[in-house]
């Protein structure tokens, strides 16, 4: 039952085919005999998510009205506060951290029905994009563990592909949902900056952060958009505009839509040939059931990923000050004074790749360096998505590789910053932009690992992705879960 | 050579909104510690702040109340340090874009006024304290308070206008007095809801270039900002006649020994790496929001002051007295509106028992009927006091209070003609003697009328009474 898809599982315990009980069970054995193998947890609920099943049962059996994703078993990206239960963002600072309070998304998912399994191992501090940073342990791929599952939200994607759960919320800042998602055969969404809140999830850089679905498929991503979007007062950069229905999206026709081809997205070096590949399979797809392709230019793309390095370590450098030591979280044992405790603290908490950025932030924005760094990034932003602005003009979506290749093996970009922040060179416009992405499985390489297709709309266009993705999705089926060897 | 000083004074207003800045916790003074937090002012992981409109509010009326250009469009920037009291930290304060610039407020300086110019005022939030376990120097432990955390502060700038301490005073006086009209701060400098930092350097008069300046701190009443820029324009001017030069530094105010000192430890130079939060969006006011506000502007010190001399027929000194506090001179302006009289007399009658009124033990009533009854005879001034102080005590009407105890004297000349003839009556030698020209005697007269009246007969009347039936 691990393989039914997000509806069919909601449309089974409405119907009374299966409690929630009886699902949530058969998850939790299948996690305890797969997590080891992939490491997509960091914290499961065992007696916590059963007896929030057996509620969901009791408000059931009392004829209650019922949420859309009633006694349905999720988990959530480590980075989402979620009260009373551990919330560590993959940092050894927050290892025994317990939020009082609930992230926006963690309480939409609750306010669904839906049951929490547990909390997502990821990227530290979602900084990274193979989910090797966790302070946890890296998480591998489910269609072959000796390669990542892309990152920073690698946990909820290998956790969906392993049929450890029927969707997940991750966050995307450069790719975070996205590239994941595409290395693990996987739908993941990254919607509009601000459709959903950001309250209490835990920021890395806070104006490209944004919180969006990972499912098995596009017609699940769409009712899972739908559960978590929506305007929130206590994020004052979340906008307040009616939630579309978004299945309905995912099933109309995309008849008429013009779907545009950036020219400098396949001009990249580096772009795998199996992923060549697949593009042109996702195109055909589309125009094959009546879309028309058309050539585009963004002309500003090969700025896009110095931008983003110079943008979000400089938010994430002060977004990350807070970690000192004084109020909550780990402290390192020291006789000495108040700065030497912060100091260790931070030395000790933070790993390798946390303090890389936060270092590049710190001195992009410091005295003499500001303009020349953040300031000119913050034009070059605005230039790239005046390049979009100029291209949704002309078309509805715009089609893409989500990564340049397939899942690399472990360990092989670790030693190399720079290289591992080049796969997420699809991915970063879209947050500069603000716009909304999704990624949907549209092939395999030869070596039998997924790649993903990328598409992108204008500001609240997502029906438009869901729309796109599900044809993709519909000629170009995948399988539900990754065969997992010894599954 | 003769100096003169260049004086330029910041002021950190403490807004009195209920609720704090970025959050809904209490912005109240004098809580238990930690008492009014929430994981939004103690800077949890994931949490956002949102802008209370309140509080924008109150810096829009301060800015139109000082003449200043409110902003359409403002920027809330990060301040990024490391302190335990800041628990994000960063200190979210507008940097670059502030609400609002240029503006000024005019002060009395050698009897005319002087424009003192406000650069400009711009929101941010407060920090936390720290309470140290003993000394500071080597404390065992210290702890922090965050319910100070993002309590709304405005900081109001201003040119370095003022050229004497006395102006500075003038200056500090008067924006406080415009805050408390608009009720916006409670104005209190000793519970540091405003606070005041001192920008002063001195000059060789008729040079235009500034000296170098000293920034003064930690001054907690309008007679110790005074003292301290005294102090640190005598401390300047001496340094440079000794042939020294002034070191540009943070100095503290020492209330006990009346010094400044520089302030402990190395300075560290601080690069704050000033960004625009990017978890606010840019404060955007419309005209139709601003002219609502200008609708709440009430009338301010200067003009009330103004208004009071000129048209109720007070002194300017007296207005001023009353002015001193938007409720005691609107406390005067509803006595006079019930009883009129001589507005001389409501004014006295007010600034006597300003106390009262602030503390809202009397009514308009009690003084407007207190002067009244005063003018027309109906009591003396003694039992007028006596009166007051009644009400006071008991929060009865003052006519009330007047019949039930008896206080009303006897003004009826007809009444008292039956009492008047039974005392001449009674002292036949006395009224032969003062008919033969004693006329001293005719206090001996009104003391025995008063005595058989218990006090309650008018004596000016008595005395009209008896020099007609003695005549
Ligand atoms: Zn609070």
């Amino acid at each position: 039952m691990h393989e039914w898809t997000l509806q069919e599982a909601a449309r089974k315990v409405r119907d009374k085919e299966i409690s929630s009980r009886e699902l949530t069970r058969a998850l939790l054995d299948r996690i305890e005999r797969i997590n080891p193998k992939i490491n997509a947890y960091v914290t499961v609920l065992h007696d916590k998510a059963m007896a929030e099943a057996t509620a969901r049962d009791e408000t059931q059996a009392k004829g209650e009205a019922l949420g859309v994703l009633h006694g349905v078993p999720l988990g959530l990206k480590d980075i989402f506060c979620t009260r009373g239960i551990r919330t560590t963002c993959g940092s050894r600072i927050l290892s025994y951290f317990l939020p009082p309070y609930d992230a926006a998304v963690a309480e939409k998912v609750a306010a669904s029905g839906a049951v929490l399994l547990g909390k997502h191992n990821m990227d530290e501090f979602a900084m990274g994009s193979s989910t090797e940073t966790s302070h946890f342990g890296p998480t591998r791929n489910p269609w072959a563990t000796g390669r990542i599952p892309g990152g920073s939200s690698g946990g909820t994607a290998a956790a969906v592909a392993a049929g450890l759960c029927y969707a997940g919320v991750g966050t995307d800042t450069g790719g975070s949902i996205r590239q994941p998602a595409s290395l693990c055969g996987v739908v993941g969404v990254k919607p509009t900056y601000g459709r959903v809140s950001r309250y209490g999830m835990i920021a890395f850089a806070s104006s490209l952060d944004q919180g969006g679905p990972v499912t098995r498929t596009v017609p699940d991503a769409a009712m899972m958009l739908g559960v978590i979007a929506g305007h929130d007062r206590r994020d004052s950069t979340s906008v307040d505009l009616p939630v579309p229905d978004y299945p309905a999206a995912a099933e109309r026709p995309v008849k008429g839509m013009k779907v545009g081809l950036p020219r400098e997205y396949f001009e990249v070096e580096g772009l795998d040939p199996a992923v060549r590949g697949a593009m042109e399979k996702a195109l055909d797809a589309l125009v094959v059931q009546g879309a028309q392709a058309v050539e585009i230019s963004l002309p500003h793309t090969s700025f896009a990923v110095a931008t983003y390095y110079i943008i979000a370590p400089a938010e994430a450098s002060s977004n990350l000050a807070r970690y000192d030591g004084v109020r909550y979280g780990y402290r390192a044992k020291v006789a000495g004074g108040l700065i030497e405790m912060m100091s260790r603290t931070r030395a000790e908490g933070f790993g390798a790749e946390v303090k890389r950025r936060i270092m590049i932030g710190t001195y992009a924005l410091s005295a003499g360096y500001y303009e020349a760094y953040y300031g000119k990034a913050q034009k070059v932003r605005t230039l790239i998505r005046r390049d979009f602005d100029a291209a949704f003009a002309k078309v509805d979506a715009i089609l893409t590789p989500t990564s340049p290749t397939p899942a690399f093996r472990l360990g092989e970009k670790t030693g190399d910053p720079l290289t591992m922040y080049l796969s997420d060179i699809f991915t970063i416009p879209c947050n500069l932009a603000g716009i909304p992405g999704i990624s949907v499985p549209c092939g395999m390489s030869a070596e039998g690992l997924p790649i993903g297709a990328q598409l992108l709309a204008g500001h609240f266009r997502e029906e438009t992705l869901f729309t796109a993705a599900a044809a993709i999705e519909r000629a170009l089926p995948h399988p539900p879960v990754a065969p997992l060897e010894g599954a | 050579m003769e100096f003169e000083a260049v004086i330029g004074l910041e002021v950190h207003a403490q807004l009195s909104t209920q609720s704090k800045i970025f959050c809904a916790c209490s912005a109240a003074f004098g809580a238990p510690p930690n008492e009014n937090t929430c994981p939004v002012c103690t800077g949890m992981p994931g949490v956002l702040p949102v802008l209370n409109r309140k509080a924008v509010e109150f810096t829009i009326r301060t800015a139109l109340a000082t003449s200043c250009a409110v902003q359409s469009k403002s920027v809330f920037a990060r301040k990024n340090y490391f302190y335990p009291d800041l628990p994000k930290a960063y200190q979210i304060s507008q940097y670059e874009l502030p609400l609002a610039l240029a503006g000024h407020i005019d002060i009395e300086a050698d009897g005319g006024t002087k424009r003192i110019g406000i650069t400009r005022i711009h929101m941010e939030e407060d920090a936390g304290k720290l309470v140290h376990e003993g000394e500071f120097a080597g404390a065992q432990a210290s702890l922090a308070d965050l319910n100070r955390c993002s309590v709304p502060l405005m900081e109001i700038v201003s040119e370095p206008d003022m050229r004497t301490p006395e102006e500075g005073g003038a200056y500090l006086r008067r924006l406080r007095d415009i805050l408390v009209y608009l009720e916006v701060c409670d104005g209190n400098m000793e519970e540091g809801s405003f606070r005041c930092d001192a920008n002063v350097s001195v000059r060789p008069k008729g040079q235009k270039e500034f000296g170098t300046k000293a920034e003064l701190k930690n001054m907690n009443s309008f007679r110790n900002v005074e003292k301290a820029l005294e102090y640190e324009i005598r401390r300047q001017v001496e340094q440079i006649e000794d042939g020294g030069t002034v070191a540009q530094e943070t100095r503290l105010w020492d209330a006990a020994a009346n010094v400044t000192i520089p302030m402990r430890g190395k300075e560290e130079a601080h690069d704050y790496r000033y960004f625009p939060d990017p978890d606010l969006l840019p404060l955007i006011v419309d005209d139709a929001w601003i002219d609502a506000l200008r609708k709440t502007i009430p009338e301010l010190p200067a003009e009330k002051v103004a208004r009071l001399a000129s048209t109720c027929g007070i002194s300017r000194y007296d207005a001023e007295l009353l002015s001193s506090s938007r409720a005691l001179a609107d406390f005067f302006e509803a006595s006079v509106k019930i009883y009129g009289g001589n507005p001389k007399v409501s004014a006295n009658e007010c600034i006597h028992w300003k106390d009262a009124v602030a503390a809202g033990k009397i009514s308009p009533e009690t003084i407007a009927h207190a002067v009244e009854d005063r003018e027309t005879g109906k009591i003396s001034a003694t039992a007028s006091k006596t009166l007051v102080e009644l009400v006071i005590r008991t929060g009865k009407p003052l006519r009330q209070l007047r019949e039930e105890k008896g206080l009303s004297q006897v003004s009826d000349a007809g009444a008292l003609e039956e009492t008047v003839a039974k005392v001449i009556a009674a002292n036949p030698k006395e009224a032969e003697s003062y008919r033969n020209g004693k006329a001293g005697l005719l206090s001996f007269f009104v003391g025995q009328v008063m005595k058989e009246t218990k006090g309650k007969a008018n004596p000016k009347i008595v005395q009209e009474v008896l020099k007609k039936k003695l005549g």
